[in-house]
């Protein structure tokens, strides 16, 4: 559920520091329910950690997606438009939401077993 | 969530992997295996809710009638007994208490079945209205469980548990009748757009009529169905939802529901002079759907525009699952409320292209 090789925010991020790849975690499209909108932001925006980088929806909740880094994007996973469903399918493969050039935060982020123990006392 | 209550039917929606959230006070499953596979469910087979939350109000008496139509804004007289009759109540000012159904079982023997976020509220409102009247009010909401089995496959999976021919119950109407031999009152009611049943019974006896439905009707594609996937049926449907299309600031004229206030009879009622009033002067807002034009989800609250020019809001919003378009319901100036007309929904900060449609978004074919 929570990979070993992706760091992980408090707000239910995912990093992959290899690929650069940033998605949202299995408990937060679990949450979530059925996703059925994604807003994304343009290729070459700049964030903040903790800016909303974009916005996810469900039948029943919209919810911010927070940058768990600082960087600019590179590239946005346009399938998502179409497929929002993808972000329930496969969170931490065809479901990535954004790719960035990242310039810092990385050292806050939270290893797979912190993480696990955050949501567990969610 | 412990300080929540339960319906008789928690333990079974915990064991079934419901979801379960807190609504109006009530633990309550809000998904099983997901809004939108429910909704299709009771589109196409057959869904099974648990609705035990939902408030009974008895109202037994020589006044009965009298005093219940005092309260509603419908003409009470519509209904005989085991006849169904919707209806609003209102404040003097014509904002909205609540809507409910009236369950006549004689004249002296009514049910008011209402929302569960309302019925303390209710209770306080009717018996500060009660003055000379002989009449009792007692809420029975504990000692009944509710649930409604609807879609298109809901009277085959019904008649299998019984020898009544449920033919006889025609749309808004009733019987006490004998359910796998637990005795129901069961009604053609619904709040998803489908046919379907509504079927009252002890509480005690839910759990075997629950677990008794869902196994006969697996075959027929019967599955439990969560509040989620309620809300988005009555959204498609065009019905209103209290706090949403209807409140205290909102009158059910405001809300498109003039069908459901008789102001050509003679009764009187608890605010008829305020909607009299309304009627005459004009009604100043009402609710219309919207489609989305553009991409984005209109959700409640968020403004709606008429050339950069604020003209209402958004009652309720929603993806709608059976017809693949984003949707809402608003609550405008009369004067922008009409069909066709182009006006913009403010969704974070972006104006966004939709269009006023005709409601209810979804009717069922007739057979």
């Amino acid at each position: 559920m929570y990979p070993n090789n992706l760091k992980y925010s408090k707000e239910h991020e995912w990093v992959d520091l290899e690929s650069k790849k940033i998605g949202i975690t299995h408990y937060a499209q679990e949450s979530l329910g059925d996703v059925v909108f994604v807003e994304l932001p343009e290729v070459g925006a700049e964030f903040e950690v903790g800016d909303s980088l974009g916005v996810v929806e469900s039948v029943k909740a919209v919810s911010d997606v927070y940058s768990p880094v600082s960087g600019k994007v590179t590239a946005v996973n346009e399938a998502l438009l179409d497929n929002p469903e993808l972000i329930n399918q496969d969170p931490y493969g065809e479901g990535w939401i954004v790719e960035m050039e990242i310039t810092g935060g990385e050292e806050d982020l939270l290893s797979a077993e912190e993480y696990e123990r955050l949501i567990k006392e969610e | 969530m412990s300080q929540l209550k339960r319906t008789p039917l928690y333990e079974n929606h915990v064991k079934a992997g419901a979801k379960i959230v807190d609504f109006a006070g009530f633990a309550m499953p809000v998904q099983y295996t997901g809004i939108i596979e429910e909704h299709n469910t009771v589109r196409n087979q057959a869904g099974l809710f648990d609705v035990s939350h939902m408030g009974e109000i008895e109202i037994k008496g020589k006044d009965a009638g009298k005093f219940i139509q005092k309260l509603i804004t419908n003409n009470l007289e519509k209904i005989e007994p085991e006849k169904v009759l919707y209806s609003p109540v209102c404040y003097e000012d014509g904002g909205t208490v609540d809507d409910l159904l009236v369950y006549c079982h004689n004249w002296e023997h009514f049910w008011l079945v209402v929302n569960a976020s309302n019925t303390e509220k209710d209770l306080d409102w009717f018996n500060k209205h009660l003055k000379d009247e002989q009449v009792t009010i007692e809420n029975i909401s504990d000692n009944i469980a509710l649930l409604a089995l609807q879609g298109p496959r809901a009277q085959e999976i019904l008649q299998l548990l019984t020898t009544f021919d449920l033919n006889e119950i025609r749309p808004f109407r009733f019987k006490s009748i004998d359910i796998a031999g637990v005795d129901c009152l069961v009604s053609r009611t619904g709040y998803t757009g489908e046919d379907g049943f509504e079927i009252y019974l002890a509480s005690d006896k839910a759990c075997f009529i629950w677990e008794t439905l869902l196994e006969k009707g697996k075959g027929y594609g019967l599955a439990p169905i969560g509040l989620g996937a309620r809300d988005t049926l009555r959204f498609e449907a065009g019905l209103p939802l209290y706090g949403h299309e209807l409140s205290p600031e909102i009158t059910p004229l405001e809300a498109g529901l003039g069908f459901f206030v008789d102001l050509k009879s003679e009764h009187d009622f608890i605010g008829r002079k305020a909607l009299e009033e309304q009627r005459a002067q004009g009604i100043p807002r009402k609710k219309v759907g919207l489609e989305m034009l553009e991409r984005g989800i209109p959700r409640e609250g968020y403004p709606v525009q008429k050339d950069g020019k604020e003209i209402g809001y958004i009652t309720s919003g929603s993806p709608s699952p059976t017809l693949g378009k984003h949707l809402g319901m608003a609550l405008i100036q009369s004067s922008e409320a009409e069909i066709g007309n182009e006006v913009e929904v403010i969704i974070r900060n972006r104006a966004v292209k939709a269009q006023i449609i005709k409601t209810p978004f979804y009717k069922k074919e007739d057979k």
